[in-house]
């Protein structure tokens, strides 16, 4: 109890300065606060935004230990210390310490910048403005270290989470007021300003971007260079794919931190849906319309409109169902288009908005082989599209009730 | 201010900050998004703005007592294409390569909204003198808001002031690349030019926030 009558001290010893949001934040975070209302009663539930949000941490946290394993993974694979995997889900290629300190020492520091640097501007814009700090990014500042690359500078990370957090949330009034999902605008950033570090094969593996400076520098044979691609970047470019479906749904392929485990997304989606985080109607629209969207594109070449000549071919002949092992698209439909602020909130508007950016999603990445996460540009399209769709179906809504209204009293 | 009264003095100075054509009345924000990716580009324009408003408040100021007001936007058009094609000759002349750069956007100094805006709301009413000194005024607003954005976009995305590399080479990795610094593509990009407007527009209303509007 010490701790907490002392928290609580210090909080009433700095009430009304500009530091009071700074303990205010720190004592709600860590117990229950004493304050009661003074006026009236309201019956509130008990999940406020900061078990929301925990929940969201949870369901992330085996996502973020598979890319801890999995950094360490493809490193070892690349530089041929270790086999590909043999056994399925619980091989010990894959599950050993060697690989999961090597990307924890990777991880750790991208998840310490994403958090400092963003807290740091919200306690900032707090206490300028006096209100108390909001629990908005305690998601966001996880979600931003598994959607990067892993070898991402850090001072990039820093630059992107800064523009993310001012541009895309604070600007707006701050937690709930955003129109974009910040942790997409904080990729987003950094995929416009620094390409060469968000796509092609150096990225994805950690070392190789220092092994390729080592070698230009002459202090490496050539023969140690090592690369990675992506099974997206590896289909827009028409090359061969060396993993097996298994390999892309259990996660053991490159790609950014924490989205290539399609089975632990599917865990944390079956969580966030029990636990009633997440909207279902989201998930299960934007899946729907990713698998329309890549059933059209397999007919389309099952009837030979388009030749294997053509550069889309690879992408769209690729099986409808296999685009949603591949990629970030099952990591972005789960925990990134259900935000409840970006989405639409009306039931009807749920499941147009899932569904068009699970087909955005595929279309962008079939005819556009330069951003090949589609996922990425067709959510930050939709939420902007999202109260648009909230206005028409409460509109539509509006519109029958008063048709049957004309009807009775007529 | 000896030269020129109070009253006049403001036509100049009230563009520059409290009126600003660009951060507060929200007019010619296509050329500022367009054409800022380079200082050099921002300063041409700048000046090309500059001369085409000047001259041509003057000159629809001197026509204002016999333009028939009916059709005065036609009159106002022809004057201003005149004056741009003067400009957009005058470049292809003497600086070649930035018109190429500039391309279409001299060309559509034509619909930038400050011009038709000054003429309509200032020329039209006020005698040549003080048209002239609200051209100058509202041109050098513009040329403010055009510079800062250029400076910034062309610093933080090429890493380069007037085509002069003052960061060090990026190839060489001198100067600040030599710290692992890497140049901002997305500040080349028009988004970017729309997000640094509005952090001038936000810094500028936060200092004096009697230039909030209500809503």
């Amino acid at each position: 109890m010490a701790l907490k009558d002392n928290l609580h001290n210090l909080k009433e010893k700095f009430k009304g300065t500009k530091m009071s949001p700074v303990f205010g934040a720190f004592h709600t975070f860590l117990y229950m606060p004493n304050d009661t209302t003074q006026k009236g009663s309201h019956i509130r539930g008990a999940d406020d935004l900061k078990r929301t949000m925990n929940m969201v941490i949870i369901a992330l946290i085996p996502l973020l230990f598979f890319g801890m394993y999995n950094t360490g993974y493809q490193h070892h694979l690349a530089t041929g210390e270790v086999e590909m995997v043999s056994s399925g889900f619980f091989s010990a290629e894959f599950w050993s310490l060697s690989n999961f300190w090597i990307g924890f020492w990777k991880i750790l520091p991208l998840i310490i910048v994403s958090y400092v640097v963003g807290l740091g501007i919200e306690i900032f814009f707090a206490a300028k403005n006096g209100h108390e700090v909001e629990e908005g990014y305690l998601v966001t500042g996880m979600l931003v270290p598994l959607i990067v690359p892993i070898d991402i500078p850090l001072w990039m990370l820093a630059v992107a989470v800064i523009f993310g957090v001012v541009i895309g949330k604070e600007v707006f009034g701050g937690t709930g007021m955003n129109i974009l999902n910040p942790a997409l605008l904080i990729r987003a950033f950094l995929f416009f300003a620094y390409p060469t570090w968000m796509s092609g094969d150096k990225v994805w593996v950690t070392g190789a971007v220092e092994r390729t400076n080592e070698i230009a520098a002459g202090t490496m044979p050539a023969s140690d260079a090592i690369s990675g691609e992506t099974v997206l970047g590896a289909l827009a470019q028409g090359q061969e794919i060396v993993y097996s479906t298994w390999d892309m749904f259990y996660g053991f392929i490159p790609g950014s931190v924490g989205e290539t485990s399609t089975l632990l997304i599917l865990l944390g989606a079956l969580f966030l849906i029990f636990s009633k985080i997440g909207s279902w109607r989201i998930m299960l629209s934007s899946v729907l319309g990713a698998l329309v969207m890549g059933l059209i594109f397999n007919q389309v070449t099952a009837m030979g409109i388009i030749g294997e000549s053509s550069k889309f071919y690879d992408l769209m002949n690729t099986e409808f169902w296999q685009h949603l092992l591949i990629g970030g698209f099952a990591f972005g439909a789960i925990y990134m288009a259900t935000d409840p602020v970006t989405a639409s909130q009306t039931n009807k508007g749920k499941w147009i908005y899932g569904f068009l950016i699970g087909f955005i999603s595929i279309l962008i990445r079939v005819f556009n082989p330069a951003y090949p996460e589609g996922v990425m540009l067709a959510i930050l399209l939709m939420n902007v599209f999202a109260p648009t769709i909230d206005h028409y179906v409460v509109q539509g809504n509006v519109k029958r009730r008063m048709k049957r209204l004309k009807a009775k009293t007529a | 201010m000896g030269l020129l009264s109070k009253k006049d003095a403001k036509l100049i100075t009230d563009p520059l900050a409290d009126n600003n054509p660009i951060t507060i009345q929200v007019l010619g924000i296509c050329s500022a998004l367009a054409i800022t990716a380079e200082l050099e580009a921002s300063i041409v324009m700048s000046i090309a703005v500059l001369f085409v408003l000047s001259v041509g408040n003057v000159v629809i100021s001197l026509l204002r007592n016999i333009i028939p007001s009916k059709i005065r936007i036609i009159v106002q058009l022809i004057v201003v294409a005149t004056l741009v094609i003067i400009v957009d000759l005058v470049l292809k002349a003497f600086a070649y390569e930035l018109s190429k750069t500039l391309s279409v956007f001299v060309g559509l100094i034509i619909t930038n909204c400050i011009i038709m805006g000054r003429f309509e709301a200032f020329a039209l009413a006020n005698a040549p003198g003080k048209a002239f000194l609200d051209g100058i005024g509202n041109s050098l607003g513009y040329a403010v808001i055009l510079i800062i954005v250029g400076f910034f976009r062309e610093l933080l995305g090429s890493g380069t002031l007037l085509g002069i590399q003052v960061l060090g080479d990026p190839i060489e990795k001198t100067g600040v690349y030599a710290f692992g610094y890497e140049n901002n593509g997305f500040m080349l990009l028009a988004p970017m030019a729309l997000v640094t407007v509005g952090i001038i527009i936000w810094v500028q209303r936060s200092r004096n926030t009697a230039l909030v509007e209500d809503h």
